[in-house]
Formats: C-alpha cells, structure tokens, sequence
C-alpha cells in the first residue's frame, strides 16, 4: 500500500541522512568534506527531539577523528545497537582497520559515503572514487547511488539488505556533484522505510551482541592453524549479498515504484557498443545513449549499483548479448596497475564468461578501460559521446582519459565543446554570485519555490570558489516538466544572472549563454550608462548571440531596504520577473512566502527588509537596448604584464582567471611542487575600502602592519637618498601614471605588474624585493565629503615633498622617531588591490587626529578614487631597500617588528582573520629559515589552496619552506623535518671536521661554535656557509660532495607544526602529545578559533561551554581542555598562550621564546574567527575581552626559568576584570543558546564563570608558589 | 494607617513601586520586590532597537560568509527555534505573573509606529496588568520641529493604545518646550498615566581613549526637584495618574511626591545601590512620619501641595527662579566649595 510521499528539493547529503537518521540508534561522526552537512543533519535532528522509526531519538556523538568514529560505530555495533557514521577521503581511509574487523565479525551497518579524492600530490575536497576504491578490500558491500533520488532511495535498500546479510554495507555517492546537488525528488514515507525494515532482523542484531548475560569472546589473536579456514568461512554470505539485495530492490519496486537492480542496463537491446559506469556519470552517460540511439545508433549504458560483491552472473544477463566493444569508465586513478578497478573486475567478469561460455569466447567483446572525472572533473553528454565514439572499429583506444588533455602520455580523447543534446523544454540558468552575497541561498530558495509549488522538477548545482575572502560563486538551476538527469555543468543557459559587474571582465561568462539567452546585470550605473561600460568583448557577444539585456542597481536597492550587501532577494525578484517562469504577481508572492519561511523564525524586522527589497526591486528593473555594433571603449585588461615569471604567466594566471581546465598536462608540476609566493600576482581588487596613511597623526607604533591579517599593510624605514634616487629615476622611465580612475576595474581581477622591469637596473636601488607602498597621499575625492575626518587639514610640519617627485608618487614620509636608525625616513605602505578591506588596522591604531579625533593615522576610504596611485606606489615601494639596522637593534617590540619583511602575504583567508596574524609573526621574525608542518585546516588551505601560494620568499629567496601532510599527523610530519635537520647537521658537522684541512681551521671552528642566536649571529653562519662552498667548489671527493649537499644545514634553522585546535586538541592530540614528549626542538603553534573553522563551525574540545556549534547545537556541555596546564606538565616544555589583540607585546615575547627554546614548545594562540559571530573588524578588542574576562589566560611557562631560581610559569594577564557574560554574550556563538534556550544558557554561563574563577585561582597559585616547590615532579623530569 | 493609593485604575497596597531597572529582570528579584513591600513592579523595558537589532543580528551571522567557500557552507547550526528578546520578556512576563500578586506593568520602549508596538498588545496576552512606555526620543537631526518631536510621541501612543485595553501611562522626558500642553495631548492620545521623567543618561568623554563613552550614574534625591515641581504644576489639570520616577530614595522623597501629586513614586537607584530591603524602611518611614502627623491615609496627602493646593502657586513657576537667585550669596572664602570636596 503506497503512502502520500511528500515531494522534497534537498542535496543528496540530507536524503542519506534522513534515511540513516530513522534506521539508526547510534550515529558517531566526525567532520570532512562534503560528507559533513550529513553528521550536522542528523545531530540538529536529535537535538530537535526528531524519532527513528523505533520511536526513539538516535544518540550521536561528534568523536575526535575518523578513527575515533569507527571504533565507536564498532563498539556499539558489537554492544547491539543500529548503528552508522558519514564520511569521505582521508577520513574512510581512517576508519579501515576497523572496517576489516566490522566486516571480518559480520556486522551489519551502513556507512554512507560521499565519495571524494584522496589526497596525493595536492590535497582536493572533491569528488572521485579513489576513497572507496582504496578500502574496496575490507570485505564491505560497496552500493552506488547516481542521483539525489537514488540517494534516498539506496540508502534504504542498503539498510535492509545489511541486516539480511550481515555483511557491512558501503553506501556511495559522488561528493559534492551529488552529496551538494539541491533536487526535487519524492521523500520515502515512514511506511516506506518500514516496509522494508525486518524488525526481526534487528532483534537477531542485538541477540548476537556482546552481553554478560550471555558471554562470548569476539576479537580473538588466532594463529596460522585456524585464521585462513575461518577467513573463508565467511563465504556463503558474501555470495548471498547479491541475491539479498536484489530481492531488496525488488520489494522496494512492488511498494515505491522506482526500479533498480545491481547492473541496470538501459539503451539499445540489441547494442554493440556499451559503457559501464558508476556513479553519477551514469546518468550523463545514460542522456548521451539515448541521444545516439534516437539518431539511429545502437548504443547502451550498464549502470553498476552493487559493485562489491561483484555478481558475474547478474553483470553477465544485464549486458546486451550483441555488445562488440565495452568501455569502462573509472573515477578513479590506480597508478600502476593494468587498469583501474571497474575495468579490471568487467575483464575478469567476461574471462571467467568465456571459460564457460564458447560462443562468447569465440567473439569476445573488445574491452577498453578509461578514466574520467577525478576530483570532481567536469564529465558532460559531450565527454560521454567521445567514449562511445571511441569504442568504433578502428579506434578503441584503451586506458584512456576523457575531459582533459594529456599532450604527455596522450591518453585522453578529444571531445565536442560545443555539443548541446539537453531537450528544449528544460529552463536552464545560470547565476555568477559574488561570496556570500546570497546568490546562492537566493538559489535555493528558487528551487523550493519551483520544486514544492509547481508541479515542474528543478535541479540546482553550485560551483564554489576556493577562496574564503572575496570568493564567487556559479549556480546551475535547471527546471523542467520530468526528472532532471543532468549531472553536469550547464553550457547553454537561456538566462544568465551577473550579479557582479565586474565579473564581466574576470570570466568568460556569456560562454554558456545559449542564442537568444537573457541577461541580467547586476549594474552599478545609470541604465543610460550601463551599456557603456560592458567590456566590448562581452557587448560582441551579446550582439553574435542576439541576447536581451536587463540591469537593476542591486547595491543600491540593498543598500535602500536595510539589506546591506545582500542583493539576493532583489536578483532573485528579478529573474523571476524576466524568465517568467512563473506569473509575476504569483512569483512574488512565492517569494514572500518563502521570506516567511526562511527568516521567519529570525524575527520580524527581517522579513520586513526581505519583504521591502522585493517591493523595490521591480521598479529598478529596466531593459537595456542592445545596438547593433559594439560600441564600448572598455577592453579587458592584459593579465600577463613583462616581468611575470613564465610559469606564472602560463600556469597560474589562466588558473586566476578560471581557465585551469584548459590547462594541459604538461603544464603541470609532475610531484606536487609549486612555486612560492604567487598570491602576489592575484591582485583579486576585493575591498571596496582599504585603509589611507596619516603620516601626520601616525605615532609608528607598528600595530597596524602586525594585526594586517592579509599582510597588505607594511612599514618601512628607508634611507632619504635612496627614495629619491629612484623616485628620480622613476621621474624619468615612467609615465606619470596619474590618469584618471577607470571605475570600470574596479573588481576587475587586475594582476600586478609589481614592478619588475620598470626600471632601468643602474638607476634602481638594490632592490629588495619586497612589496611596500605609498600611503594614498591625495586626499581622495570623496574625503572632501567628511570634513570630520580632518583630511583637509595641512601636513604638519615634519613631513616633506621630496623634490622632483613625478606627480603620481608624492610621497610624504616622516621622520623615524627612535634614536636607533636615527636620521632615517619612515612610512606606511598598503597593497590596496589585496587588501580585503576588514578595517582591522584603522581599529588597532591607536593615534588620534588632536584637531578631529574620529580620524587616525589609518583610516578607511573609497578604493576607487585612489586606487591608480596606490598601484603605482605599490609599484614603487617594492623597489626601495629597507635600511638594515646593525646588530644592536632588536625584533622584541611591535615597532620593531614592522620594519621585517612579511614571508606570508595575500592568503585567502577571510577578511579579518584572526590566525593569519600569528603566522605573519612568525613568517616575519624566522621567515628565512622556517620549516612549517602545517595541518590540513583553514591555515593550510588558505596558504596553498592553488592558485595563490601565500608563503613568499624575500630578495635572497629565502623564505618558509612549507608542506602539509594530513590533518591528524602534523606534529609527527613536523618531528619528521627536525628528525632530518638533527641528523643531516650533525652530519654536517661531523664532515666540517673531517674536511678540516681544507675548510682551514678558524672557517671550521666557526661553523662548528657558531653563535646563531641572533640575527646578526645566523647571518655570520650563512656567510660561512657560502665561504665553504667557495672552498669545496669543483671538489670531486664524496666528502665534500656530500657537506656540499648538505652544508645548508649548518645554518640553524626552525621547525613550526602549524594547525587548529582541531589538530591539536581533537585528531592530533596523540602526535603533539608524543612529539612534546620527545623532547626535541619542534615548536607547535595552535591557531585556537575553538572550533573547527575549516569544515564550517563544528565543536572542538576547544569549544567552551554553552558555545553553540555545530555537533553541540544545545550550547557545548564541557569545559575547553586546558592543552597547556596539560604540556606543562611535562616540566620541560615551553607553553604559552597568547592572545595578540589582548597584548602584542606577549605574543612577541612568546614568539621569540618559543622559537629560542632548545626543546620543545607550545604556543596557544587565541584566535578570533568568523565562526565565532562578532564583527571581524573589532578581532583585537574582541581577543582583549576574552582575556579580560578571564576566558583565555596569558602566561608563558619557561623551564629555562627554574635553573634561575624563578618560576617557570609567569602569568601575563591580569585577574578577570570583566563578567564573563560581557565576553560571552558579544558573541553569536554564546548568544545563540540565549535566543534558543535562555534558562540552559544563564546555567552554562554560570557554570562557566565559576570556572573561569577557579581556573585563575589556579594558575594564579601556580604561578606565585615559591620556586623550590613550584613543581617538584617537573625537576625529576 | 492607609497607604493604599490607586494607579492607572489599579489597587495598590502603597505608592512604591520599583521602575524599570536591572532589579525586574530575574523572577526571584521581582519575588523578593513583592515580600520587601513593592505594590507594583514595572518591568525592565524592551526596546524597539534592541528587537530590531537582535533580529538583525542573528540574521546576520547565520548568512554571513555561508554558501561562498565549498567546505563550509554554513557555520552555526540553523535548525534551533530562536526566542528573540521579545519571546524572553514575554515568557519573563508570564512567569512574573505567576510568582507574585502585586500588578506588573510592562514596559515598551521605541521611538517609531509599526510593528513593534504589537508587543504591547503581546504583554497584555502575557499578563501585564498594565503597559508603561516610553517613547525616548533624541532629535539629533537638525531639521526636526518640535512639532514633529512631539507628534512622533503622540503616535505612538496612539498606536498602543490602539492594541490593547489595559491602561497605559507615557514615560516622558522633561524637554519639551511647553510640558503642560505635551501633557495634555499625550492624555488625549490616550495616555491613562504620565510618569515623570525619563533620566537621559547622557555620554562621556573618555580623555584617555580619546573616545565618547556611556556613561550611567545613579540618581540622587536632588534630581527629584524637577519632577516634583511637573507634578505639582499638572496635578488636577491633565485627567491622568501622575507618578514621579527619578530622584526618590527616602521616605520624604516620597512623602514629596504624593504631596505634589503623585499616585506613585518610582524607585530604581536606591534599590539598586543599597538593597531591596530599603522599601521596607521607606515604608515604615513613611508610616511613622504619617503617624507621627496623624495623616489616616495616602490618598488624603495626594496632591496636598500641588500648585493650585499650596498658597504660593508662583512657587512652582518663574517667580521661584528669581526667588532662587536672589537668595545667592557670594562665597568669598570657598566655604561653600571646600564643604563640597570629599
């Protein structure tokens, strides 16, 4: 009997959590991408109180790693309860040796799997097989679903069938292109899931479980005499599965309609040629033969659902007996084998077939294997064409690829571009999104709108940038009158939403614009003006493809109904509008209801501007008048400037501009390795403000360049002439460079021309290599517009014009003020086209105009009017030397600080990060001769997500060298650079003495007793080492071949295992624990946000009580672990916790400490994050008042300390100051459980404020016990 | 001895009543209010800007940075039913009421018409015996009239008063140009009660910041002189209970207040500064002061020495101003300021 089954539009990620969430008892997760939103799903739902089908709420518990989450799913398993996690990558590779042991001891469960790329030569969040391919040997079922539908509707079968067969099943389906696809598909029903459930067989799970009431010993040690027959014992139910599941299928089919077996062929009956696929590239596939076979071609698809166990016979009767030549398709790269996994079991399939099947072998089939879509590499009807193409007489090329193209090992297949086979009656659009502006959300709510109002299906698909800061994003809707099977990008859209003007100029956008598509623009200017300033290139296309053109101010609407930056609902009003796809009065009621919907529950005032920017969108609609013949003055700018490096040129700008996928193979590094210091060229022009110098009211304190967290603020002390040399020079070689402001860049993707070439070389100062520039010393046109700002106010009377200055480049410096470097010019430099325009820096200076006080020496202005200059000076600045200090000057103060060279610039964090500061710290004060381990996390993808490499080197090339292993084994990578360091020094050493004659005995003697405890010191050793290079030059002898190989070593260098709280608290907690332990030089530095920020806000043991996460939705229930008080307790590990925004100086202090420490150390460093919900720009008030409030203690723990009769412990923070709620409740985190649980949330926060109090008490007492009894157990250690 | 009074038509024990102040916002406090001796509590205010803000607020940091970067789609859980301040208060307000017997009286404070002021209408549903708003209103922008001034506030009473059938008194500040007049429209807009005044905290600067800074002082009995002098000018002439909210800390205080008019007299500071215990002392203060004179009751001083009651009515107007200079005398030897420094 069928139930009502409500119509839903959800990505494939909540229909496997739906269907996990009413099967199951006990759900143990752990976050990665994309599998986590299934974890985040199914922990919202039972903190909602939502029941299984038992009528129970399933317990879910966030574990500290994959591992972690398998070993519990095995436990409860074997304890007797339904039990199942989520997952993907790097994660199922960790729950393995569990998995063997679920599947050796027969267990049924269900593990869903969003399948994506295991990292190799890079680390991708995307989608292949390579993750479930690798665990293909643990004995586990392996069951593909190839649509959000199918999603849904598998995970169900794959739940029935594990309790029938007691084999573990792997539920699979492509990341992200399934797990993130939004669709219309039909919810089972609780009958449904019912129906199919055997309680009895859930009964039979439990009756087998572990219990004293009835003990048994599982888990044994056997020996060689027994463990292989009981191996085997195992058989029969493993060659039960497939009849098992089919018979699942089957009654699914009887009671919900929807067909499946474990290989569905479909095309042609009598096709001679197939292609077997897995995966969501079976629907493509699929819509590819059904266009052959409807021109007249036999053609066909054999779509595997159950891969493991793979069933000879039931694969054999769903292959078409007339089938002449197979193509295997595999989502997966197994490098060095004869093919890859699908292939390799179809030969084996049909070999076994021709043993027993003479006419089969009389006329095998031709078998070729390929590979196709690895990490989520784009597979569309026209890639799928170039597969059965190839399988014609005469081509048959075998371990092919297709959807790139390999001019090395010349393995792919070239395909139609331009191939549209997609039926005419489905809407296709296209929306190009600027972040978070909420095109994307506006998306989404679209399809519901269409998915659950009318009776039409819809299908959305978003692509998303790599990017935290500044990122876009590119939605795919498809709507249409049947079920949508189109995995895939659309390529001729019939409308095509800019909701970014300037990306008319970054991206080849009006590429998937079908003829006759419709245009809206998101326009900054005039209707009168818009046409104007469309690139010309664009305004030809537009003409060729006779598209019509809309424009609607959406800032300006946004800005006049309340909505900020939010365009979202006026674009989406918009569309509606235009594409007509629905009546105009109705969709905007749809809308509106929608509105009630999505922000109802978020309080009044919201739905109302929602509501207030649907009523003003439609008035500022208008159709642009396309003419004839182009008419725009605005040409695209040239992204490769001289003095790019080629590879740069070649490799990594098409890669800025979005056209990677054209890159060939032979572009690419072959093991991983990329240049650094490449986020340089970017130039992405994201901030619409950027901070403007004051030299007058500037005190040099260096705050600003130290809490930039994009590095795009630096200071500089320089000397008169050189300046004027080159600005002399630059008086001459250049163009003035004043022209006048082309607003139309303004969110162009403008790369740098950063200088290099520009000058004549015998005129240039050594230049060194590093970016500064000029403040913006014309006061912009706007600023007449704030009096209150002081702009207009005279220079006082330090400052001077150098004469002569070329009108662009005035520049305005001041007067060092320390007697160090006395004599010397100073001056404040910002990179505006990488600034993200977060305000940080205006917030920390601490200099106040004396005539106006709301002006500082940084304060915000419009980029536009000075954004030419700035280039230039940018320009300019790159190429003037920095006055190096002598040796009496030191790095211990945030002025002095700022005169370093950052080594970490341009990262794509977000705006106003709280973590980058740190690691600009530490680029700037060990940046030259820094190893970093760095977890996989925020910290490394927004260093060395491609393709901008923030690591930079400095004019001797010098700079961090920098990798990142895994996310659970940083601190053991890092223990790994210092194991060789130790090693290869020592070597070093040992060869420095047997090479002694020839070295000379005072070069010997000062490698081996150098003083590199300084600057000056290491400076010294690294000329040493060049001397002996130039001593050993043209050696032939294998000693001093290998000290040359080696002889780097002699100069001292720092080993920093860099990662979050989620690495050091959570799934790395082992290895740091064990690397402190050790004893040995490696430095940890926790970038603490206290909560997994990579992965989108989930707990970590950092997470403080009653901060609501996700996986702590009710408000966190625990106290943050102290990781510190639990490294000292080793006695000989320097600990500190730092808190920049609370005290810079500190954190200097505990830099320089840490890093001098000849053993291990531990810096924990309170970071502020957008997952903590405050306004970024106030990060350092924000660190201040966690400190304050007693949250988050300073104090630096230096064993050296004790052998002084001192101790160890110095606490830097004063006793709370503060109520801990003032900390608490400015931010959203902690307030979030005020606005949904008030009475839970006053007892947290009490809670938590007595222990704040108990903790100081501690530390307080800890660090005022007199020194013979600080920690009598720490001097044993 | 009787110290009953009536305000805003209800029955109340005596004529002290806590006002909005930190002191209401826990049950257990307004509990302690009641057993101290409070006839009436008026609620903590909700602010019209503090549920836009919230709502804004939460609205903001669940859409911000979401759907941009691919491995973090979102970044707070989204599924939790939020209850926005006005949920809490609504919820505080049900809960007061049934802790205690004295009246709560609701507080709504906003500047502006439209949809906030329904949660007036939601305090009545949630109990509130009675509705005390207040309309604050700053004109910092140089173009509004008085006149527009004026007609905001008488908006909005209109408007609440509209929503909901409990009585309602306007809190009101002492700027306006002609106060009498303010008053009595403020009663034909509907206003059942005036309470007099509003205290404008007014800003700092911070010299060492460099920065404006807010600034909260507790109220001393001197600050009462301006209310009581409204008091006693309007009592008998606008057809609405009077009540005095600023300044009152002794039992004289409010021996003052009644005598100028007052059904009630306000009490936040002194409670605040030194303990909820001080309404019982001001009560039998007031009693024995009552007793000693033999007054039977509160009702018979109310008004007493209001203007048109006392036999100087120019006490209360200019008159009282030349009065008061003309009895300065010069301080030659700094007597008076040297009393003053601590």
């Amino acid at each position: 009997m069928a139930s009502v089954r409500q119509p839903v539009t959800i990505d494939g990620n909540e229909a496997a959590a739906y269907v996990a969430h009413k099967t199951n008892e006990v759900i143990a997760i752990y976050p990665i991408t994309p599998s986590s939103p299934m974890g985040e799903h199914a922990d919202e739902w039972s903190v909602r109180g939502v029941k299984n089908l038992w009528g129970t709420v399933p317990l879910v518990i966030e574990m500290q790693s994959e591992g972690g989450a398998a070993g519990a799913v095995h436990g409860a398993l074997q304890a007797g309860s339904l039990t199942t996690t989520f997952t993907a990558s790097q994660g199922l590779l960790l729950m393995m040796p569990n998995m063997f042991k679920i599947a050796g001891e027969l267990t049924p469960t269900v593990f869903h799997i969003a399948a994506r790329t295991v990292a190799t030569h890079a680390l991708s969040i995307f989608g292949d097989h390579s993750d479930v391919m690798a665990v293909r040997a643990t004995g586990w079922a392996m069951l593909f679903s190839n649509s959000v539908q199918e999603v849904m509707d598998q995970a169900l079968i794959a739940q029935a069938a594990t309790l029938q067969a007691r084999v573990p099943f792997m539920h699979i389906f492509d990341g992200f292109r399934t797990s993130h696809e939004v669709m219309k598909i039909e919810r089972l029903s609780d009958d449904d899931i019912r129906s199919l459930i055997d309680d009895r067989l859930v009964h039979e799970l439990r009756r087998r479980a572990l219990s004293p009431d009835h003990p048994f010993i599982r888990g044994t040690a056997q020996n060689p005499d027994v463990f292989f027959q009981e191996r085997e014992a195992a058989n029969p139910y493993y060659d039960a599965v497939p009849g098992i599941v089919q018979e699942v299928m089957d009654r699914f089919a009887a009671r919900v309609g929807r067909s499946y077996h474990l290989f569905d062929y479909v095309g042609a009956p009598d096709a001679d040629r197939v292609v077997v696929v897995m995966g969501s590239g079976a629907e493509t596939t699929e819509q590819m033969a059904d266009y052959l076979n409807a021109h007249g071609e036999k053609v066909g698809v054999l779509k595997v659902r159950l891969f493991r166990p793979f069933s000879v016979p039931h694969f054999l009767r769903a292959l078409p007996p007339t089938v002449r030549a197979i193509a295997v398709l595999d989502r997966v790269k197994e490098p060095g084998a004869v093919g890859e996994p699908l292939y390799v079991d179809v030969c084996a399939a049909l070999g076994s077939a021709q043993r027993d099947n003479p006419a089969l072998a009389e006329h095998p089939p031709v078998i070729v294997g390929g590979r196709y879509g690895i990490s989520s590499k784009e597979y569309n009807p026209a890639m799928a064409k170039a597969v059965f193409d190839n399988l014609m007489e005469g081509r048959r090329k075998n371990n092919f690829t297709v959807g790139i193209e390999d001019d090395v090992t010349h393995t792919s297949l070239d395909y139609d571009h331009y191939l549209d086979i997609e039926p005419p009656d489905v809407t296709r659009a296209v929306f190009w999104g600027f972040g978070s502006d909420g095109t994307v959300s506006a998306n989404k709510n679209t399809i519901k709108i269409i998915g659950e109002e009318t009776p039409d299906y819809a299908q959305g698909y978003f692509v998303y940038d790599s990017k935290k800061a500044g990122a876009h994003t590119v939605s795919h809707l498809r709507f249409g009158p049947r079920p949508i099977h189109s995995p895939y990008l659309i390529q001729h859209a019939g409308f095509i939403g800019v909701h970014q003007f300037g990306f008319l100029e970054r991206f080849p956008i009006l590429d998937s614009a079908a003829d006759g598509a419709t245009l809206l623009l998101n326009s900054p200017y005039d209707p009168e003006r818009t046409w104007d300033e469309i690139p010309r290139p664009v305004q030809e296309a537009i003409i060729a493809k006779k598209l019509k053109v809309y424009g609607v101010n959406a800032y300006a609407v946004a800005q006049q109904t309340g909505m900020g930056n939010k365009i979202n609902t006026i674009m989406q009003t918009c569309f509606f509008a235009i594409s007509g796809i629905l009546p105009r009065e109705e969709a905007i009621a749809r809308i509106k209801e929608s509105i009630v919907k999505t922000y109802g529950k978020r309080g009044e005032a919201v739905v109302q501007k929602n509501y207030n920017a649907v009523d003003a969108s439609l008035s500022g609609l208008y159709e642009i008048p396309v003419p004839a013949q182009a008419t725009s003055t605005v040409e695209p700018r040239s992204k490769a400037e001289a003095g790019v490096p080629e590879f740069v040129r070649k490799v990594t700008i098409p890669m800025m501009e979005g056209r990677g996928d054209e890159l060939p193979v032979s572009a690419m590094p072959v093991d991983g390795t990329w240049a650094s210091g490449t986020t340089r060229y970017e130039k992405r022009n994201i901030a619409l403000e950027v901070p403007v110098w004051a030299p007058e009211v500037c005190i040099q304190c260096g705050r600003c360049s130290l809490y930039c967290p994009h590095a795009v603020v630096r200071a500089k002390v320089v000397d008169e002439q050189d300046w004027e040399r080159l600005l002399a020079a630059q008086g001459r070689g250049l163009p003035a460079g004043n022209a006048p402001v082309e607003e139309r860049r303004l969110g162009g993707n403008v790369l740098a021309t950063v200088g290099e070439g520009h000058l004549p070389a015998s005129v240039i100062p050594p230049a060194e290599g590093v970016a500064c520039t000029l403040p913006g010393a014309q006061p912009p046109a706007r600023m007449e517009e704030r009096p209150s700002l002081g702009a207009h106010l005279p220079p006082t009377e330090e400052l001077r014009r150098p004469a002569g200055l070329a009108p662009s480049l005035q520049w305005l410096p001041a007067r060092w003020r320390e007697p160090e470097l006395s004599g010397k010019r100073f001056t404040i430099a910002v990179s505006v086209e990488d600034c993200t325009g977060c305000g940080v820096c205006v917030e920390v200076c601490p200099a106040k105009d004396k005539r106006a006080v709301g002006r500082k020496a940084l304060n915000m202005e419009p980029v536009l009017p000075i954004r030419e200059q700035a280039v230039a000076n940018w320009a300019f600045f790159k190429r003037l030397p920095r006055v190096t200090p002598n040796a009496a000057f030191r790095y211990d103060t945030t002025k002095n600080v700022q005169l370093l060279q950052p080594l970490f610039e341009f990262h794509s964090a977000c705006a106003g990060c709280g973590e980058t500061p740190y690691l600009r710290l530490l680029s700037q004060l060990v940046g030259d001769r820094l190893y970093i381990a760095n977890a996989t996390g925020c910290s490394s993808i927004y260093s060395s997500n491609l393709p901008g490499m923030a690591y930079a080197y400095n004019h001797e090339g010098r700079g961090p060298a920098w990798s990142n292993s895994l996310f659970e084994d940083n601190a053991e990578f890092g223990l790994g650079f210092r194991l060789t360091l130790d090693k290869q020094t020592q070597f070093a050493r040992e060869l420095v003495e047997r090479l002694r004659p020839r070295l000379g005995g005072e070069l010997a003697d000062g490698l081996l007793h150098a003083d590199q405890e300084s600057h000056d010191g290491i400076e010294a050793q690294r000329r040493r080492v060049a001397e002996l290079r130039r001593r050993l030059e043209g050696a032939r002898d294998p000693d001093a071949l290998n000290l040359l190989s080696i002889a780097g070593f002699l100069v001292r260098k720092s080993v920093w295992a860099v990662g979050g709280d989620g690495w050091a608290y959570d799934i790395g907690y082992g290895g740091l624990d064990h690397v402190l332990a050790t004893g040995l030089n490696v430095h940890m530095l926790v970038l603490d946000s206290e909560v997994y920020s990579n992965t989108g806000g989930q707990a970590s043991k950092s997470t403080d009580l009653g901060a609501v996460a996700k996986f702590a939705v009710g408000g966190k229930r625990t106290p943050k672990k102290d990781l510190g008080m639990m490294a000292m307790s080793y006695g000989y590990v320097y600990v500190a916790q730092v808190a920049m925004g609370a005290s810079d100086s500190q954190t200097i202090r505990a830099f320089q400490e840490a890093e001098s420490y000849p053993g291990p150390s531990l810096i924990i460093a309170y970071s502020t994050c957008i997952a903590q919900g405050f306004n970024m720009t106030f990060s350092a008030a924000q660190e201040k008042r966690a400190v304050d409030s007693g949250h988050f203690i300073l104090y630096r723990y230096d064993p050296r300390l004790r052998a002084q009769g001192r101790n160890p412990l110095q606490l830097d923070s004063k006793a709370p100051s503060i109520p801990l709620r003032e900390y608490y409740y400015s931010e959203n985190r902690y307030r979030m459980l005020a606005q949904s649980d008030p009475d839970q949330a006053e007892r947290l926060l009490a809670e938590a404020q007595e222990h704040v109090r108990e903790r100081w008490q501690l530390y307080d007492y800890l660090a005022h016990r007199p020194v013979a009894e600080a920690q009598p157990e720490l001097e044993r250690a | 001895m009787d110290l009953s009074t009536t305000y805003l038509g209800l029955k109340l024990k005596n004529p002290i009543v806590p006002s909005a102040s930190p002191l209401s916002r826990h049950v257990d406090t307004i509990r302690r209010l009641e057993d101290a001796g409070a006839a009436a509590v008026v609620m903590y205010s909700l602010f019209e800007e503090q549920q836009h803000l919230e709502s804004l607020q939460l609205d903001h940091y669940l859409e911000y940075q979401t759907e941009a970067f691919a491995e973090a789609l979102t970044w707070v859980p989204t599924e939790p039913q939020y209850k926005l301040g006005s949920e809490e208060y609504l919820e505080h307000i049900r809960r007061a009421k049934e802790a205690v017997q004295i009246p709560i009286i609701g507080s709504l404070n906003g500047i502006s018409c439209g949809g906030w002021t329904r949660y007036a209408a939601e305090m009545q549903q949630a109990g509130a015996d009675a509705i005390e708003l207040n309309p604050y209103y700053v004109a910092t922008q140089i173009k509004d009239t008085a006149q527009e001034a004026e007609e905001r506030v008488l908006a909005i009473t209109r408007e609440v008063k509209g929503r909901v059938s409990i009585p309602v008194a306007v809190k009101i500040g002492p700027c306006w140009s002609a106060m009498g007049h303010m008053a009595s429209r403020l009663v034909e807009a509907g206003a059942n009660g005036l309470v007099l005044f509003n205290r404008f905290y007014q800003p700092d600067l911070d010299l060492e910041a460099l920065e404006v800074v807010p600034h909260l002082t507790l109220s001393t009995s001197e600050e009462m002189r301006l209310p009581l002098r409204w008091v006693a000018i309007l009592y008998g002439r606008v057809p609405a209970d009077l009540a005095i909210t600023t300044g009152v800390h002794t039992y004289q205080d409010v021996l003052k207040g009644l005598m100028a008019g007052a059904r009630v007299t306000q009490m936040a500071s002194e409670l605040l500064q030194n303990g909820i215990g001080r309404i019982r002392e001001i009560l039998a203060g007031l009693s024995t002061w009552m007793a000693e004179r033999e007054y039977a009751s509160v009702v018979e001083m109310q008004g007493s020495m209001s203007q048109q009651n006392v036999a100087d009515p120019a006490a209360f107007e200019r008159a009282n101003y030349m009065k008061v200079l003309h009895s300065w005398r010069p301080d030659p030897a700094g007597q008076l300021f040297r009393a003053m420094l601590p």
